[in-house]
């Protein structure tokens, strides 16, 4: 028994009962982590002055009224933290201290939650499985021998281990839901614009977006509650009323339609997944929606757009690491090999590829052939994508075409590693946002459903994830 | 071999706003190294750039006094390179959509109306500043990065190293009476790099350019170009082959130096900037900016002419810049005759202010006392030698005029019964000096004007005084 199986809102009152301090909360945390982290590496960075803050707010918690008051969080090490590490899981920054909160952090902090650390990921979020951590490699709580996804891996292990009571991610092919999907955990990808990115060491920024994972898909409406809604610092944050995602809860689905592209069940996806979306469906239905099979050919095109644009985007973001004001400085003669030297030391392969991928896609004379055809790809899916929505309510299907495969399985064959984020991909593209919900075990591992919705209407989805989990059972805890 | 000489120039031209152009940091001129920092500006992990709405302004501004049209739908682009002063490792500024396109200025150069074409005029950021201080280094300031610019790309339109200058000057009166920008090249707010080429007249084809960077005043543009064009065309009538060079001027050796040889276009892999969203300036944003252009110099020249019927040489000092042009306009607007206006200021506030460490904008003057003293002297209340004195103390103290001449008893006495009662008074006292003034003996009239001089402690109105004698002598 774990007091994290309260879940937010019963925790929030039991707080203000007094039955439950916020030392307890965040001792429950340091305490598994210490009895659990050698074996699953969630974390990097653990704040050492988390106690501290729970003893100053014990005596508040009383008379708080903000839910997240007290909970204590785990956030992913490429959201900056004042005063704290924050490495994005790279050589390069492995002594960062930040001057500044990320605005996410800040609301958090707001509302008063309890950053417990950092946590690991692959570096620079470049990854599906969380092996291009150049510190360690996370493990998936379910079987250690396997991977927990990626790049969010700390993020989806912590909360499935129990370390916290839930935490950020960020998700720029599915780097949130993939790793929920692995891991048994829920895993929101908002739409682009709805969380600010101010404070999120871009990956690729047109793609980016910052969201919670949680063992509930209450607690991840939340979670959501607090970090969404227009941000000054952050141009590309959308100025939208943001509703109370709690309310779209408890509500059946009579009435609701969805559909199911044929591309999200094609052959490559594993027979244990398949059979657990399509009893998945079947539970859907029986909660009183219509499904239905539709096409949305531009998918095919996603993961190659995807890679073009994400590695062009990280090539230019990436630039900034040169060793001359902050990181990874190397000892050299002269000015280009101070640049070149300290990013050959700093950066993983991984990250070397797709800069290099992202610088070749830029260059003059294969610009149009790469960048803007991939941008071409995007505005047709996105006009794909509108048309399924003009008819459906949501798009359903699986998070991944397999369940957590093991450590070192993929990690020589970038192609199949990329393969993975192949379901997930085409949401970052278009922009809207997605959820993963636990939907089984297949032999022992789980399997994620994902549920699109249309530009904002993070609320259906909620409606949606949270009918299909009370129908399915709801979370589990991974044997230990 | 007769040659004709091809010039196209960049100019660089820093924004007048308070902050900069993607964070809020303070752009003050020679502050602390490093002291006008912030997360932002120095590009640390996780940052992201905020428009300055101030700096768009003052850039469809600058287009708009350029005679540019205005684009509609515009945005921002990323060009990349790695150097120590650009802490992103990337420019933000724009590529194919530039803010304004297809403007000119029309310049007269030795007598000739000439319309040197302009580009395009687009935002971006400025760079850090490196400073090469030792051997084994160098340090970078990064006041300066972020700071907002335009860019102004002519055409190849100049002819001649003194098209270039005309050009050049045009430029820095237009955006300085536009207000976007100090353009003061020794601080750098104004910066502007030269392409020269020359070919054999009647060649359609281009010559191979050189381009000259760095260039520091006008003078040096013109003394660089001027070199350049004579190197050009002694190695091509040498049979010789120009490079693609990159030079700057050395002032001391009076020539200029090889910096670098360009082989092909740099790369900088432009793509279009995703931290910002589109920019899009629609008629009414157009229409609040094109109100807030005030007229420009070669107009008010004419206008000075043809108005108030001023010289060419006092129109052209008069707009030598937009405040001392303004001040002219505030005076005349107070009453002041436009001749007169104009040759205090040319004059008296002039000497006064290179004598000082003021400027129009700083010293106490103001349009309308200054209007007040030219009418005080037009009306005789005070002598152009008194008016000297009242406007020091203008300048030193911010002294009304009127106020000050009366508290000082400064007024002349033009009081024509008192001042024929003096004369009287003396031509009974001393009758000889009628006859002696009848005979032909000025001096008579001196000593009687004179006399009334000393009586009225130089106060008495000369001009009147004098029509007074001659009213009275002519009666005798």
């Amino acid at each position: 028994m774990s007091l994290f199986d309260h879940g937010v809102a019963k925790l929030h009152t039991l707080l203000k009962e007094g039955e439950v301090t916020v030392t307890d909360l965040v001792k429950e945390s340091f305490d598994r982590i210490e009895a659990t982290d050698d074996k699953i590496g969630a974390f990097l960075t653990l704040n050492e002055d988390a106690f501290e803050q729970a003893k100053r707010m014990d005596e508040l918690a009383k008379t708080s009224e903000d839910p997240l008051f007290g909970m204590p969080i785990g956030v992913k090490d490429n959201i900056v933290t004042k005063g704290m590490r924050t490495t994005c899981a790279s050589t390069f920054l492995e002594n960062f201290v930040p001057a500044h909160d990320a605005t996410v952090v800040e609301r958090l902090h707001d509302a008063g939650a309890v950053t417990i650390g950092k946590l690991n990921m692959d570096e620079f979020a470049m990854g599906s499985s969380n092996e291009n951590s150049a510190f360690k490699p996370v493990r998936n709580p379910w079987d250690p021998t396997r991977v927990p996804g990626g790049s969010s891996g700390g993020s989806a292990a912590s909360v499935a281990a129990g370390q916290v009571l839930f935490s950020l991610g960020s998700d720029t092919g599915g780097s949130i839901r993939q790793p929920a999907a692995y891991c048994g955990v829920v895993g929101m990808k908002p739409t682009y614009g709805l969380v600010s990115r101010f404070g999120l060491v871009a990956f690729a920024s047109s793609l980016d977006q910052i969201g919670p994972l949680t063992r509930t898909v209450e607690d991840n409406a939340y979670l959501l509650n607090t970090i969404a809604g227009h941000c000054d610092m952050d141009s590309t944050s959308a100025e939208v009323e943001v509703p109370d995602y709690t309310a779209a809860l408890n509500q059946d689905l009579t009435g609701m339609k969805f559909a199911l592209p044929e591309e999200f069940m094609a052959e490559g996806v594993a027979p244990g997944v398949r059979e657990q979306i399509e009893k998945a469906i079947e539970t859907l239905k029986s909660l009183g929606a219509t499904i239905e099979t539709v096409s949305i050919p531009s998918v095919k095109y996603a993961l190659s757009a995807y890679y073009l644009l994400a590695s062009s985007e990280a090539s230019s973001n990436l630039a900034r690491f040169d060793g001359i004001r902050y990181g990874r400085r190397a000892e050299a003669d002269t000015l280009d090999e101070v640049f070149t030297y300290s990013r050959e030391q700093g950066f993983g392969d991984e990250v070397k590829r797709r800069i290099m991928l992202g610088t070749y896609a830029l260059s003059s004379g294969y610009y149009d052939a790469f960048y803007k055809k991939a941008q071409q790809v995007r505005t047709l899916m996105k006009q794909d994508f509108a048309k399924v929505f003009e008819e459906y309510d949501a798009i359903v299907g699986p998070t991944a075409p397999t369940t957590a495969f093991k450590l070192g399985e993929q990690l020589d064959d970038p192609l199949t590693m990329y393969a993975n984020d192949i379901m997930t991909i085409p949401v970052n593209l278009v922009g809207i946002p997605a959820i993963s919900v636990p939907a089984g075990l297949s032999e022992g591992l789980p399997v994620g459903l994902q549920i699109i919705g249309n530009y904002f209407d993070e609320s259906t989805l909620y409606r949606v994830a949270h009918a299909f989990e009370q129908a399915n059972g709801g979370f589990k805890m991974p044997q230990l | 071999m007769n040659f004709e000489t091809i010039i196209g120039i960049e100019v660089h031209a820093e924004l007048s706003t308070k902050s900069k152009i993607w964070c809020g940091c303070s752009r003050t001129y020679g502050a602390e190294t490093n002291t006008q920092t912030c997360p932002i500006c120095l590009g640390h992990p996780g940052v992201l750039p905020k428009l300055n709405e101030e700096a768009v302004n003052l850039a469809i501004k600058a287009a708009m006094a350029l005679n540019c049209e205005i684009a509609t739908d515009t945005k921002f682009d990323r060009k990349n390179y790695f150097y120590p002063d650009t802490p992103k490792a990337y420019q933000i500024s724009q590529f194919d959509k530039p803010i304004g396109s297809n403007g000119h200025v029309d310049v007269e150069v030795d007598g000739e109306m000439k319309r040197f074409r302009i580009e395009r005029v687009h935002l971006e950021e400025d760079a850090g500043k490196m400073n090469h201080t030792g051997e084994k280094h160098s340090v970078v300031d990064f006041n300066r990065t972020g700071s907002p610019l335009i860019e102004i790309v002519s055409e190849a339109d100049m002819r001649s190293p003194k098209d270039a200058v005309a050009y050049l000057e045009r430029l820095k009166e237009v955006l300085s009476f536009a207000g976007v920008s100090d353009v003061k090249m020794e601080e750098g707010s104004l910066r502007c790099d030269c392409n020269i080429s020359v070919r054999p007249f009647g060649q359609e084809k281009f010559g191979t350019k050189t381009e000259l960077k760095n260039l520091n005043s006008f003078s040096n543009v013109l003394k660089a170009l001027d070199f350049e064009e004579t190197r050009h065309r002694k190695l091509l009538l040498s049979g010789g082959v120009m490079r693609q060079e990159t030079l700057r001027y050395d002032e001391a050796a009076k020539k200029t130096i090889l910096m670098r040889v360009k082989e092909g276009a740099a790369d900088y892999r432009y793509f279009p900037e995703p931290d910002l969203v589109r920019l899009e300036i629609d008629e009414a944003w157009k229409e609040r900016i094109r109100a807030t252009i005030p007229e420009m110099p070669a107009a008010r020249r004419e206008r000075y002419m043809s108005q108030y019927g001023l010289s060419a040489y006092d129109a052209k000092a008069l707009t030598s810049t937009r405040e001392f042009s303004d001040f002219f306009e505030a005076t005349t607007a107070a009453g002041a005759e436009p001749k007169a206006a104009a040759n205090w200021l040319m004059g008296e506030v002039l000497g006064h202010l290179n004598k000082s460490n003021e400027t129009v904008e700083t010293m106490k003057l103001t349009p309308e006392a200054l209007a007040e003293l030219i009418r005080l002297i037009a009306e005789g209340t005070i002598s152009s030698k008194i008016a000297k004195r009242v406007f020091t103390a203008m300048m030193e103290e911010g002294a009304e005029p009127k106020a000050y001449v009366e508290a000082n008893g400064l007024a002349q006495i033009s009081d024509e019964n008192l001042l024929r009662g003096y004369i009287l008074e003396l031509f009974e006292a001393h009758p000889q000096m009628i006859e002696d003034f009848k005979n032909g003996k000025d001096r008579a009239k001196g000593f009687i004007i004179g006399q009334i001089m000393k009586q009225t402690k130089g106060m008495a109105n000369p001009a009147l005084l004098d029509g007074l004698f001659h009213e009275e002598i002519a009666k005798r």
